[in-house]
């Protein structure tokens, strides 16, 4: 029983924090087709955004709070800065983003390398999660239970933001036609700023969840940006349940194929399993039409 | 078509260019071709190398060495030089890159002319290094204890081997009564190397492996492993990861709940440098080191003191920079010994025995036939202050035993084999 | 002057060729020759990479997949024949002494089938590939995301048989190369002017297809997919065959990279590498016959320049390069020269290496008739 229970937690848990990273990509990828490989550097600023608000507010049950909304805005200015820096001539290149926003996550790594201690600084987890809570006589950690509502909370209002709020109809009338869209009064320049800053500001939350888990250094946003994006395009682009259902099967998957095999056999699996599984549904899980011209 | 010929002129060129082949005369002859050293003596300066990784990932362990490297050539300038020669030092990158680091040995020796270089973190860019080194007769010093089972005219190591590190954490766990252990290690050469050391010294002393489980090094995530160390109970564990994803293990480990009590960790790749990044989570956990800034040696106030004036310094001490503080010294009390620069005169002096520097370790003595140096044997105990108290000393200082020839449970056959393979 | 313009790419050829072959060797040290041999080989990837990508519009972001494939091909046999026999390689003993070689090591001690692995490796797994992914229609972001996840997996996969392939360290300290001992500079020499050679080749073998009626159909299919396929061609095998090539030469690439450098890891082949060996190529031009090859050679010589100088500057250069060529320069510096060049000729009509990349923001995958 606890072979299948906790590879079923830890990997529900590791599916939560893979979503959080890749739901900002359902928004700059999937909404706009911005392929931002910087999107890592973002969830690494958020993290050390989280160790600064930490220096301020010394108690940790408080600063970790208190980062959540600091990383939005933070990393989301972040991406503000590279939207009307760069990427708003380059939404007739999509591909090109992808090489432009390489370029951006180096240099943010290397300034992340010269500005904070190289070994990383810590980020303290708050005294309300540590400990854990008895699921089947399996003692599940509270903090992995932190992450799945974290995501939970970012996902439910992300979804009601886009659904129900004017922005989030504007929005999504810019993606499916963005002339018509221009044409009924849509400011689809400040359209296209709002949702970059939204995306890129749900990656610092990403960061926040990221380094109560592992280390807050330079180098932590290498290992989400592909995963990242491996799970929005198994989901199929746009579509936020798609993005859910994938970075929970594969969150699963990597955590069943660690427990059988080992940490990195699990990776090796997950991806090829994934690119296998693109081969039979290459539009993912769930399709969206767009009026995008082929 | 021009390039038609150009072709064809290359392919004639090519086979007239032959050299030797395989099983020619000349072969021997080859194999150092390439050593004629152009090391350049005729100024008042010597040329070393210092090679680190200052970009990528490894760059969070190793600018620190570049830096105590620095401050160890400062000091030994303004003491006047080695050989009455002022070190002019050529730092190159080694980009977290074994390939690079390859390249950039060959450049120091061969077109820098280096007398010696110094660096290396992983066993992987010491591999890296080991061949040209070796094929263009050069000196590499290396800082970092490893794995054993190596030995090479052309290195000098000044971390601890594993009859250094591990074997007195196995004594040391034994001595606790540790029934059980667990073994979790990053996935490349050294976790994997020691690990296979730990297994076979588990069993001659009675203690049963639990488990044993490996993540890529640049991977934080340790959770499933973590709940694997829950369920097999372990009375410790032995830890081998390298680098951040330290971090992502001891807070995995500190979230299921496991305790220093009840489950203790005993660590070779934390030490002062990355316990901080780590927090009150890994206090009361166990390291192995040869040195710790909490050392009570004549020579360590002042070593401690002056780093922690030195402009690019990180505050604390550890074993890896300590280790690449004495690899500098090392190097002048060779080259004084030799009275040259010479790579065959300075092995021929270490060869001749009784070369010895004073560190903030103690006084460490040179192994001359491998290149090792004697070193104590340390376990420290994590503070909440990420310093280390001192629970238990070897008994002197320990002889380097790279091989492993001292110790009868550890397999001939393998041995024969290494030594074999290495020439 | 009109006559002379359709051979003015050959001419260029023949220079590069005068000037690798003849002029290099004679006037670099040993070190810098063998630097620029390593240059050579990542100009083969990337002159690979130019054909794929500059003119098929497949931004092949896993090329480490087939570098890797060539070069551990060959580094098994250059390991095998530098190792006594009847003994293991050093890393195995370390392991277990006792162990026999792993069977699909075996067959690399024989010469003529490494290097028919070499050629035959990558055509197949990027024939599979590519056919399943064209044929479903996989295209742009998606193409270039699955080929990247593809590297990373195989770069992990390799760094976790630490037994079988030596894991993250790699293979390394070669002594022969078919039967040449590797440490004679004679024989370095050789190798190097085998890749200089097979670099030379590789661009006249692009350039003939770049010539020719598929090279106009593989510039067609990257400008407008649909046409070509209206005009009753299928787009899926033109891009597969482009793939193809592409592969092979990342796997000469990979192949020659071992003898030259001595030593080859799985973060040769992960994902920054391969990223690194598309920085060449948009820098030099990814649609131009010379832009990605010299491209490549000084992503490569700066690595090693300004690499050793200013190391952290250099990471922020290539990032720089990587904003500024993107945002300003997408055909690369190859651009400007072909610009120059237009007001030379004063050529009528936009030469094919000068198109922009077509509008289409986001399509629909897999459904591409939805309009």
């Amino acid at each position: 029983m606890d072979a299948l229970i906790s590879p079923l937690l830890n990997g529900t848990a590791l599916g939560a924090l893979l979503l959080l990273a890749a739901l900002g990509l359902t928004l700059t990828f999937g909404q706009m087709g911005v392929i931002n490989m910087a999107h890592g550097e973002f969830i690494m600023a958020g993290a050390f955004i989280a160790y600064l608000t930490q220096t301020v507010v010394a108690s940790s049950n408080v600063s970790i709070l208190l980062a959540l909304p600091l990383a939005f805005i933070g990393a989301g200015l972040l991406g503000l800065l590279l939207e009307i820096g760069i990427i708003q001539w380059m939404y007739r290149r999509p591909l090109d983003t992808l090489l432009v926003t390489v370029g951006v996550a180096l240099i943010l790594q290397q300034v992340a390398l010269q500005i904070f201690p190289a070994q990383g600084v810590p980020v303290e987890a708050p005294d309300w999660l540590s400990g854990q809570i008895d699921v089947f006589g399996y003692a599940w950690p509270l903090r992995q239970v932190f992450t799945i509502v974290l995501a939970a909370l970012c996902l439910v209002s992300l979804a009601v933001w886009l659904k129900y709020s004017s922005f989030g109809r504007r929005i999504r009338a810019t993606v499916q036609n963005r002339d018509l869209a221009e044409t009924s009064g849509i400011r689809t320049r400040n359209i296209d700023r709002i949702t970059f800053f939204v995306g890129s500001g749900l990656a610092g939350v990403a960061g926040v969840a990221a380094s109560l888990i592992g280390g807050t250094n330079s180098q932590m946003g290498t290992q989400y940006i592909i995963p990242a994006f491996l799970v929005v395009v198994a989901g199929g682009v746009g579509q936020i349940k798609g993005t859910v259902l994938a970075a929970w099967a594969l969150g699963i998957a990597l955590s069943f194929f660690a427990e059988w095999t080992t940490g990195s056999m699990a990776q090796v699996l997950a991806f090829v399993l994934l690119v296998v599984f693109l081969q039979f549904r290459p539009q993912g899980l769930f399709t969206v039409r767009t009026r995008g011209l082929t | 078509m021009l390039a038609i010929p150009a072709l064809a002129t290359a392919a004639v060129l090519v086979l007239a260019g032959c050299g030797s082949r395989a099983g020619d005369t000349a072969e021997a002859d080859a194999g150092t071709a390439a050593a004629g050293s152009c090391i350049d003596t005729s100024g008042d300066t010597i040329k070393l190398g210092f090679l680190n990784s200052l970009t990528g990932g490894m760059a969070i362990s190793e600018q620190t060495v570049s830096n105590v490297l620095h401050m160890a050539a400062d000091e030994i300038n303004a003491d006047g030089g080695i050989l009455g020669k002022q070190i002019e030092y050529i730092q190159e990158d080694g980009a977290t890159d074994w390939p690079t680091f390859a390249e950039k040995t060959e450049k120091l020796l061969t077109q820098d002319c280096v007398a010696a270089i110094f660096g290396g973190w992983t066993s992987s860019s010491r591999k890296a290094v080991k061949p040209v080194v070796e094929e263009n007769n050069g000196l590499f010093f290396y800082p970092v204890q490893y794995e054993g089972l190596e030995s090479s005219p052309n290195i000098y190591y000044t971390g601890a081997t594993t009859n250094q590190q591990i074997i007195p954490a196995m004594d040391y766990l034994a001595a606790q009564g540790v029934k059980t252990l667990f073994l979790a290690g990053s996935d490349y050469v050294f976790p994997r190397t020691a690990n296979a050391i730990i297994k076979l010294y588990a069993a001659e002393l009675g203690i049963e492996i639990v488990g044993e489980e490996y993540v890529p090094l640049d991977k934080d995530d340790w959770t499933t492993q973590v709940s694997k160390i829950v369920a097999a109970d372990p009375d410790f564990v032995f830890n081998t990861i390298n680098g951040s994803s330290n971090v992502g293990f001891i807070k995995a480990y500190y979230d299921a709940g496991l305790t220093p009590e009840t489950t203790p960790i005993i660590s070779v790749s934390i030490a002062e440098e990355e316990a901080p990044a780590m927090g009150h989570e890994v206090t009361g956990n166990y390291a192995s080191w040869n040195y710790f800034q909490s050392l009570e040696t004549p020579n360590n106030p002042g070593f401690i003191e002056r780093w922690q004036a030195y402009p690019d310094s990180s505050g604390v001490t550890s074993d890896p920079m300590e280790a690449a503080y004495i690899s500098l010294y090392l190097y002048k009390a060779l080259a004084e010994a030799a009275g040259s620069f010479e790579v065959d005169d300075i092995n021929a002096a270490a060869a001749e025995g009784g070369i010895t520097v004073d560190a903030p370790e103690g006084v460490v003595t040179l192994d001359g036939e491998n290149h090792h140096i004697s070193k104590p044997g340390n376990i420290g105990r994590i503070n909440a202050d990420n310093q280390f108290d001192i629970v238990w000393s070897s008994d002197g200082f320990i002889e380097p035993d790279p091989y492993l020839e001292g110790y009868d449970w550890f397999p001939a056959d393998v041995r024969d084999a290494l030594v074999a393979a290495a020439g | 002057m009109t006559r002379l313009k359709p051979w003015l790419p050959v001419i260029g050829i023949a220079v590069f060729a005068v000037l690798l072959l003849v002029v290099a060797p004679a006037v670099l040290s040993m070190h810098w020759l063998n630097n620029l041999g390593k240059y050579c080989c990542w100009a083969i990837a990337a002159v690979g990479i130019g054909l794929a990508w500059g003119r098929g519009g497949m931004l092949v972001l896993g090329q480490g997949v087939f570098f890797g494939l060539g070069a551990y091909a060959m580094a098994m046999h250059l390991t095998l024949e530098s190792t006594a026999p009847g003994s293991l390689p050093v890393f195995m003993i370390l392991y277990d002494p006792l162990a026999s070689l792993p069977a699909f090591w075996e067959p690399f001690r024989s010469d003529a089938f490494t290097l028919a692995a070499i050629v035959l490796l990558p055509v197949i797994v990027a024939g599979v590939l590519g056919y399943a992914l064209f044929k479903r229609r996989i295209k742009g972001a998606y193409f270039a995301i699955l080929s990247q996840a593809l590297a990373v997996a195989l770069a992990v996969l390799i760094s976790s048989t630490i037994r079988e392939t030596g894991g993250d360290t790699g293979l390394s300290d070669f002594k022969y190369f078919f039967g040449f001992v590797l440490n004679d500079d004679a024989n370095k020499v050789m190798v190097f002017m085998i890749a200089a050679s097979l670099l030379i080749l590789c661009l006249l073998a692009v350039w003939q297809l770049n010539r020719s009626r598929f090279g106009e159909l593989l510039v067609a299919t990257r400008d407008a997919e649909e046409r070509v396929r209206f005009l009753g061609y299928d787009p899926a095998n033109i891009k597969l065959v482009a793939y193809v090539v592409a592969a092979l030469m990342a796997s000469i690439a990979g192949a020659l990279f071992v003898p030259i450098v001595g030593i080859i890891t799985p973060a040769e082949i992960g994902a920054s590498a391969s990223i690194l060996m598309i920085a060449g190529v948009a820098l030099g031009g990814r649609a131009s016959l010379f832009g990605p090859a010299l491209g490549a050679m000084a992503i490569g010589w700066g690595q090693s320049s300004l690499g050793s100088s200013w190391p952290d500057g250099w990471v922020y250069i290539l990032g720089l390069v990587f904003i500024l060529v993107t945002l300003f320069l997408p055909m690369g510096l190859s651009s400007l020269f072909g610009k120059a060049k237009g007001l030379l000729w004063r050529s009528r009509g936009t030469p094919p290496d000068a198109l922009d990349e077509p509008a289409p923001v986001l399509e629909p995958v897999g459904d591409g008739v939805t309009k």
